[in-house]
């Protein structure tokens, strides 16, 4: 998806800065975002929309939440390990943050190298980045395993009201269904930046376009989104 | 065009981004069927949406029947009437008007109207297409499936659309929310598309504030369709979990036949909140194209520049930003605050301000312009006075006090029938009769197109006028059979015969209209490159109808706005927005 978006190096005039550089680049011709290309641009428009998904979902939550009448399960027990014998509040919860905003970080590498054109590297960083989001949905896996357990259904559960259990597993669902994918695209995307095919620019299949390193870039936007809004359920699900 | 080299025009920047290498189709399939190509995926959306929308023209003369003659058509039970209803709605605003307008306009008319080859992805152009034709054949089925489609009304209101005693409990309603689900995902693949074409996609010379009023209506139009979605998708989620797992994100404790049901701690209200986030902007979303055509139809058949076309614009943007602090007008029966009430009823009233705007500018261009009674002209004419008739309805139901008693009765029918139903459908009808030379080289006839659009006009209001009146009376919306009500007097039923009848006409009518469609094809008179002679761009592409890449070797470079209509001094009356200014045309002819 990967799109050319060469600046023509005739350019004439430097950028302005402020909101008159905006003023200026959105009453010209052509583009509205400068050296922004087509794919970036859909990316972040895309993710915008999405954002408007995902706080639907965690305003109808909060909303159950703050109108229900029955007890809401206290987080802090519900999602509490038992090890060596000591409950752990939030234990497992901590590390799967962990796990996931350490992914971040091997992606933000994994960009730099790729405009670097260092192919092995910016593979290998990919596919580690993929390796903790898989790491993230297997630790949700055993999560979601354990509650279930522990009789909690999207319908009811032991403790109190029944939105709990539909909520969680609604918001952490779509959530781990985004990280899925998003490991998907990683796996997808290091495999053809291994294979070199964006240091000769091959042309994808359905698309004919050209490929660029970009697109590791673009696949990052998507997954930093994904981590910040994890955030986002971390702190309204677990810490309320 | 005139013809000079681009390098001697300096004022124009130079290309930003390189050129692109479009998908050359390699067979007939890839060419016709899954094309790349926006002019043919518009093509496919539009004939999709014809189609599921005739089956909603016939849903509404089954209702009418009803209506108009209840208990003759043993046929028409009260639970089918339900899914009339519903189904009509649902198709109407969704399947046909917004895929329609976004999906089948805004494919075909962005790229040519801002210079580009095509859109920016268009693979996923071309599966937004095929997920939005998946989400017309779910929707379809359910006319098959055990217990028909839902009869919950379009606005799928819980918990009575997932309790039994409403039709299509068992796979209606969980196929609905499905193919909404999946007509929102095909929508955004289209969407994010026209958004970043017109964004970053246009040719040399082509500002934003250059761009034809039809850009910006759709536009704006689908900037807000990807924010108003989202609602509508959790939405749809959380009641398809509410019905498969029995979750109760809606569904309050009930009781039914005497048992306890399952449900219980949900929130009917917070679905309706959801709901209308969607709902109001989705009026606007349908609405919005509509206003962009029609600047474009008036000033193009009245021979006059567009009055005021940067309020135009801002107009555009002001409603659409309004429109998403509106959304509780549509629950003032739903038991609120009354001061939300109040704040509602404000905002409604504010978004009357740029919508007059606009009616104004509409009436400034016409003021002393060349008319030209075409038949695209006719309905655009038809369209401010709908327009205007069913906005001023809008202000009566915008009111909390006014909107109680008429809740629910034939008004809010009759209001938003004429406010988005019928205002849209013409300008969709009279856009259709502008832009048809484009798409096959070809005028549609003329005669048959004035009848159709007398009887349409007319016919639109005899239907719709009344309903008022009924709505007034008191006459509730929903109701399958009204029997003997001692505040309904009895010429109240003799108007509702004579609606049906109308209805009937009207809609028979249309036929005339697919009739002129495919034997314009064949048949209709040889229209040339640019029949209306208009100023924007793909009236001046090279071939008609526009090629594979839409522009052959290069693309048109713009020098002026959409709206030299008789511009004092010049040759014709009309400047192509390509043509070079004089000066610069004299300049180029040095070496």
């Amino acid at each position: 998806m990967a799109e050319t978006a060469l600046t023509n190096p005739a350019q004439p005039s430097a950028p302005i800065a402020g909101w008159r550089g905006i003023a200026a680049d959105w009453s010209s011709d052509q583009r509205a975002f400068k050296n922004v290309s087509w794919g970036k641009a859909m990316m972040w428009i895309f993710l915008l929309s999405d954002t408007f998904i995902f706080s639907c979902f965690l305003l109808s939550y909060m909303t159950a939440r703050m109108s229900t009448t029955v007890p809401w399960p206290n987080p802090s027990e519900v999602f509490a390990l038992t090890i060596g014998g000591t409950q752990v509040p939030l234990i497992l919860i901590a590390i799967m943050t962990f796990v996931l905003i350490s992914s971040s970080g091997t992606m933000a590498m994994a960009v730099n190298f790729g405009y670097r054109r260092d192919r092995v590297k910016t593979a290998a960083l990919m596919l580690i980045t993929a390796a903790f989001g898989a790491t993230f949905v297997g630790m949700q896996a055993f999560e979601w395993t354990k509650l279930i357990m522990e009789g909690v259904r999207p319908w009811g559960n032991p403790w109190g009201a029944a939105q709990f259990g539909s909520s969680f597993f609604m918001i952490t669902g779509f959530h781990g269904t985004h990280v899925t994918i998003g490991v998907i695209f990683l796996i997808a995307i290091a495999r053809r930046v291994w294979r070199g095919d964006f240091d000769i620019e091959r042309r994808g299949f359905f698309t004919s376009r050209r490929g660029h390193y970009e697109i590791v870039e673009i696949t990052g936007l998507y997954w930093h989104f994904v981590d910040l809004v994890w955030v986002f359920i971390f702190a309204f699900f677990y810490l309320w | 065009m005139v013809d000079v080299p681009y390098d001697a025009v300096t004022d124009v920047p130079p290309a930003e981004v390189a050129e692109v290498d479009l998908y050359h189709p390699r067979s007939w399939w890839t060419k016709y069927v899954f094309s790349q190509d926006a002019k043919v995926i518009a093509i496919q959306y539009s004939l999709t949406a014809t189609a599921i929308g005739l089956v909603a023209l016939v849903l509404s003369w089954l209702m009418r029947l009803q209506l108009g003659f209840p208990g003759t058509f043993s046929f028409i039970d009260a639970s089918q009437y339900l899914q009339f209803i519903t189904m009509h709605g649902m198709i109407m605003v969704i399947y046909l008007l917004t895929a329609l307008f976004l999906g089948g306009f805004g494919n075909y008319l962005i790229p040519l109207m801002v210079g580009a080859r095509d859109m920016v992805f268009p693979y996923v152009n071309m599966l937004s297409y095929w997920v939005y034709l998946l989400a017309v054949l779910v929707l379809a089925s359910t006319f098959f499936v055990p217990g028909g489609p839902t009869g919950a009304g379009w606005t799928l209101y819980p918990p009575q659309a997932i309790l039994s005693g409403t039709p299509g409990q068992d796979w209606g309603i969980i196929l609905m929310l499905s193919s909404l689900i999946l007509f929102i995902i095909g929508f955004t693949m289209g969407g994010l598309n026209y958004v970043v074409t017109v964004l970053q996609a246009r040719t040399r010379g082509m500002t934003l504030m250059r761009l034809p009023l039809t850009v910006w209506g759709i536009f704006t139009a689908t900037i807000m369709a990807l924010l108003a979605f989202p609602a509508l998708f959790v939405a749809c989620v959380m009641m398809l979990f509410d019905r498969v797992l029995a979750t109760s994100f809606f569904m309050p404790a009930l009781v039914q036949m005497g048992e306890q049901m399952k449900y219980g701690g949900g929130s009917p209200l917070l679905f309706q909140h959801l709901f209308w986030f969607f709902g109001h902007p989705e009026v606007y979303i349908v609405a919005l194209p509509a206003f962009g055509i029609v600047s474009d139809l008036i000033s193009t058949h009245a021979r006059k520049n567009i009055f005021g076309y940067r309020m135009m614009v801002w107009a555009i943007v002001a409603i659409g930003a309004l429109s998403f602090i509106v959304w509780a007008h549509h629950m003032y029966v739903s038991g609120m605050h009354p001061q939300f009430g109040f704040f509602f009823a404000t905002t409604t009233l504010i978004i009357a301000i740029p919508t007059a705007i606009k009616v104004y500018n509409w009436v400034l261009t016409l003021w002393r312009g060349d008319i030209h009674l075409t038949v695209p002209m006719l309905f655009a004419l038809g369209f401010i006075i709908t327009f205007v008739n069913g906005g001023l309805t809008g202000l009566f139901l915008g009111n909390v006090v006014v909107d109680v008693p008429l809740s629910d009765t034939m008004f809010v029918v009759a209001h938003f029938h004429m406010v988005m139903g019928v205002a849209p459908i013409l300008v969709v009808l009279g856009a259709i009769y502008h832009w048809y030379p484009k798409l096959t080289g070809r005028m549609l006839d003329d005669v048959l197109g004035k009848f159709h659009f007398w009887v349409t006009f007319l016919g639109a209001y005899l239907i719709f006028f009344p309903m008022h009146y009924l709505g007034l009376l008191g006459f509730p919306r929903r109701y399958h059979d009204i029997g003997e009500a001692a505040f309904i007097p009895s010429s109240a039923h003799t108007l509702n015969a004579f609606i049906t009848v109308v209805a009937l006409i009207v809609g028979f009518a249309q036929m005339v209209f697919l009739f002129n469609l495919v034997w314009s094809l064949f048949k209709g008179k040889p229209s040339g490159g640019n029949p209306w002679r208009a100023t924007t761009l793909e009236w001046q592409t090279p071939e008609t109808p526009p090629g594979h890449g839409n522009w052959g070797k290069e693309l048109p470079v713009v020098y002026r706005w959409a709206y030299d209509y008789s511009v004092p001094g010049a040759e014709q009356d009309f400047i192509p927005q390509n043509q070079p200014p004089a000066r610069r045309a004299a300049q180029g002819a040095l070496p």
